[in-house]
């Protein structure tokens, strides 16, 4: 019960949207595709439902190949950024669509449907038109229907990111319960990577169509295999770093690094949320750490985000709580902050 | 996302299903085109070789005469065009962007004349300006087509996001200026469009100038007619059937650029979102359009009133009249008949353009390569460019060559019906199959839906409405076909509009009243069929022409 996909390669005109894929998603396992618009990612969905026309390579279910398989016989679920309901049926029609398709019978479709509105949290809304849905709820009824044939794989294509953010926030951690709760082999597309870290087991970062490294969810966050991919999620600078016994040692001063990086030459990936300031008036610290000046300040909704020069470095992002903050052309000083920091390979 | 991949189709090669779906693709498209080469190539091509024999295409080109004509249609055409235009504009913008009350009923009413039978609209300005006044056919070919301009610059008026023009407001634009300035140049594509249509159809206007012109205004169209049914000069009418041909390819290819531009990057709204109640300047153009619509009024009263007028006063010996075959016994049967066998043709030649229609607007809503598609739809359309009177005209001069039991079989009348309408019903559920989703079509073939149950779950639902819409106005138009028919009918088989225009050509007053009460009835049934269309069609709120 496993989908491989084997140097997949998809081909429009004379650019290469995808370029030879290796990927799988194991039994109940929930693999997240992610990367910046434009890097192939739904294209890469799509071929696996069978929607675009692959130019080599193969997509394989239990090691058959379905390049014979047309959309409608590989039993694939497809959830669409924007739903894609039906618009003259009612909630319950579009639930039942693949039932009726597979001939179940009226009383099974009814007690699918209902269980399945139940699931997604929208209990009784059977006889709703669509039309008249809100776009989270819409996005409900599309997964409702995609789930309800009992599909051997979910295909999730942006998923959340039409709507909201505090609705997508709240959808997430709804579909990731779901996902557990039915046991659903599922692969996500997704920009976005809190919601690739809520939904998947594994994350598959991609660029320029190619895989640049698949992970579980902290790993890729912790340690991305190279610098696209770091960049990709947040680091927006890096500095050189000496490890020994588990610390890294940089002109921003010393951080604790996981266990297994070996001693040597490392990149100190930094994100906002990796460096973290204390005025400099202000006691406490050691030596070894580095300062800057503040050049500007933005509020975010938990924190607020500085921009420091840092002699020998330049400019560096950082990030501070509301209480305290320091003044623009003020010196501060800098910490690293071992969670938040990504070690590469030097 | 559907949209970059409907333009960048991947070129893969290992898909055993896209061979499937071109093949299954071509074996549909080849029963509407089989159509077309049968009952419209072959026709017309037999024309245009007629037309360059002797006393042909060289001859005639040679004569001053037919300089003259050339000038007359496209003189004509061009000032009917620009008053239809003219007119049709402030009704466009009522019916699009102003929530008024009654807006239903003005687009019932602004529709009427469009598929109202030529006859019925010849003898309604007949009744006004009397015989043989170039005003009437002008005013007559504007007032046939106001409804186009009003249809497709309506159409995607309603749909055009009132942003923009905002915009241009807040930028310091008065009104006039942001229309002039945003909203006409999108309005653009359409208006040259509807334009190129109406010209085609004032350029090939046939019954109208026939029944107000007589002898005195001719155009090639009744020319061609006259010279065939008067003058039995075949090789003359083959070729300014040539003549009018490639005018009518011109102006159809202006049509069709026109109309590519306009799908592409406009930004559409829901027609519901883009209407307002009316604010100052809007009244002046709601005095115009009332203007407009009361000179579309006066000639369809003036039909009701003459059918009613008799020697001694008000009466209705017209509407008795009809069961019989006219006086001095000009028609073999009783107009009653004559409206059965034209309610029987149009019956069936709707079913037959439904198919027709139906089949070419699935092909090229799916076909991915646009050459194929623009090719194909061009086909599709050119019958209703090409004169009613040539292709009927054509059918006579290959008749010969069909086993008799066709060449004298009644069916000829509804397949050339069939081929008038077929191009209407494309581009009325075209647009809308192209406007649907192809993801929703993509969501239902990973629920399990095959190729054929797709369509009839997604694509058939959704375009339902504008298929009766289809059909509906198919139906009133094969009901008022004159051109062609005319050619082809016999008295037995003979249709009511022809019915009536033999009753008009012939002296003796119960004859025309006969008429006028025939019009009148042609007149109903068109105006019912129509509202009941619109009513429909109002709740779709669809994207489409016409």
């Amino acid at each position: 019960m496993t989908l491989t996909v084997r140097g997949l390669t998809v081909r429009y005109g004379e650019v290469l949207a995808v370029r030879s894929v290796d990927l799988s998603v194991p039994d109940g396992g929930v693999l997240a595709l992610l990367g910046p618009s434009g890097c192939g990612k739904s294209t890469l969905l799509r071929a696996v439902a069978g929607l675009e026309a692959v130019a080599r390579g193969r997509v394989c279910w239990d090691g058959v190949d379905l390049a014979g398989t047309p959309v409608h016989r590989r039993a694939f679920g497809l959830v669409f950024q924007d739903g894609q309901l039906f618009p003259h049926r009612t909630v319950a029609g579009n639930v039942a669509f693949g039932l009726r398709m597979a001939g179940a019978d009226r009383a099974v479709r009814d007690a699918r449907v209902a269980e399945l509105l139940e699931l997604v949290g929208l209990a009784g809304y059977e006889r709703r038109r669509v039309t008249q849905l809100s776009g989270g709820e819409q996005q409900r009824v599309a997964l409702a229907r995609a789930l309800a044939p009992r599909p051997r794989l979910l295909l999730l294509d942006e998923p959340l990111s039409a709507l909201d953010r505090e609705l997508r926030d709240q959808l997430a951690v709804d579909l990731a319960r779901v996902l557990t709760e039915t046991g659903t082999t599922a692969l996500v597309v997704t920009h976005d990577h809190d919601e690739a870290f809520t939904l998947a087991d594994q994350v598959a970062v991609m660029s320029e169509g190619q895989i640049r490294q698949v992970d579980g969810p902290e790993r890729v966050w912790r340690r991305p295999a190279d610098e696209r991919v770091a960049r990709f999620l947040g680091c927006s600078r890096l500095v050189s770093a000496t490890v020994r016994d588990g610390w890294a040692e940089s002109v921003l001063g010393r951080v604790r690094v996981p266990g297994d990086v070996p001693d040597g030459a490392v990149r100190l990936g930094l994100r906002a949320s990796a460096v973290r300031v204390t005025r400099a008036d202000r006691g406490g610290g050691t030596d070894v750490e580095a300062s800057g000046e503040v050049l500007r300040r933005v509020h975010q909704r938990d924190h607020v985000r500085l921009l420091v020069r840092v002699a020998d470095v330049g400019e560096v992002q950082a990030s501070t709580p509301f209480a305290g903050v320091p003044e623009v052309g003020e010196r501060v000083r800098l910490t690293l902050d071992p969670d938040a920091v990504a070690v590469l390979a030097g | 996302m559907s949209r970059v991949s409907r333009e960048r189709r991947p070129t893969g090669t290992s898909v055993s299903a896209s061979t499937r779906r071109r093949v299954g693709l071509v074996v549909l498209a080849v029963v509407p085109l089989a159509f077309l080469v049968l009952f419209f190539a072959w026709p017309v091509l037999a024309i245009i070789a007629r037309g360059f024999g002797e006393g042909g295409v060289s001859d005639m080109l040679a004569r001053a005469q037919t300089w003259q004509l050339v000038g007359f249609t496209l003189g004509q055409a061009a000032a009917a065009t620009a008053l239809a235009v003219l007119a049709g504009l402030p009704l466009a913008y009522v019916t699009a962007r102003l929530a008024v009350p009654g807006r239903g009923l003005l687009r019932v009413l602004v529709t009427v004349p469009f598929v109202l039978p030529t006859v019925v609209v010849g003898l309604a300005f007949r009744a006004l300006f009397g015989d043989g006044s170039l005003a009437a056919i002008v005013l007559a070919n504007a007032f046939f087509n106001v409804a186009v301009v009003v249809r497709t610059v309506g159409g995607l008026w309603s749909h055009l996001d009132r942003r923009a023009e905002d915009a241009a407001r807040a930028l310091g634009a008065s009104r006039w200026r942001a229309f002039t300035s945003v909203t006409l140049p999108a309005l653009r594509p359409a208006l040259g469009s509807a334009a190129a249509v109406v010209f085609l159809f004032c350029a090939t206007s046939f019954g109208v100038v026939l029944v107000i012109g007589g002898a005195r205004y001719r155009t090639l169209e009744t020319e061609i007619y006259l010279r065939t049914v008067n003058l039995l000069d075949l090789p003359g009418a083959a070729a300014l059937s040539l003549l009018q041909l490639a005018a009518v390819v011109a102006a159809l290819a202006v049509g069709a650029a026109a109309r590519r531009r306009r799908e592409g990057a406009l930004a559409l709204r829901s027609s519901a979102e883009t209407t307002r109640p009316p604010t100052g300047g809007d009244w002046v153009v709601l005095a115009a359009a009332g203007a407009v619509l009361v000179g579309l009024l006066v000639p369809l009263v003036a039909v009701v009133l003459r059918s009613l007028t008799t020697s001694s006063g008000f009466g209705l010996d017209g509407y008795r009249a009809l069961t019989g075959g006219g006086e001095g016994g000009v028609l073999r049967i009783s107009v009653v008949e004559a409206a059965l066998n034209s309610v029987r043709a149009a019956a069936d030649a709707t079913v037959l353009a439904m198919v027709l229609g139906g089949l070419a607007a699935v092909v090229l809503a799916r076909t991915r390569r646009a050459g194929a598609t623009q090719l194909l739809d061009t086909l599709m359309m050119l019958p209703l460019g090409v004169s009613a009177v040539t292709v009927g005209f054509g059918y006579l001069v290959t008749l010969s060559a069909l086993p008799s039991g066709l060449r004298d079989s009644p069916v000829l009348v509804p397949f050339v019906q069939a081929l008038v309408i077929t191009p209407l019903v494309i581009r009325i559920v075209l647009p809308v199959l192209r406007s649907v989703d192809d993801r929703l079509r993509q969501a239902a073939a990973t629920l399990g839906a095959g190729p054929v149950r797709v369509w009839l779950a997604v694509d058939l639902p959704m375009s339902a409405r504008s298929l009766v819409t289809a059909a509906g106005f198919g139906f009133v138009i094969a009901l008022g076909e004159f051109g062609a028919t005319s050619f082809l009918v016999r008295p037995e088989t003979m249709t009511l509009p022809v019915a009536i225009s033999r009753l008009i050509s012939r002296p003796g007053e119960l004859n025309a009243v006969a008429a006028y009460a025939a019009c009148t009835m042609l007149l109903v049934v068109t105006a019912l069929v129509v509202a009941v269309v619109e009513r429909i069609r109002v709740r779709s709120d669809t994207v489409g022409e016409f």
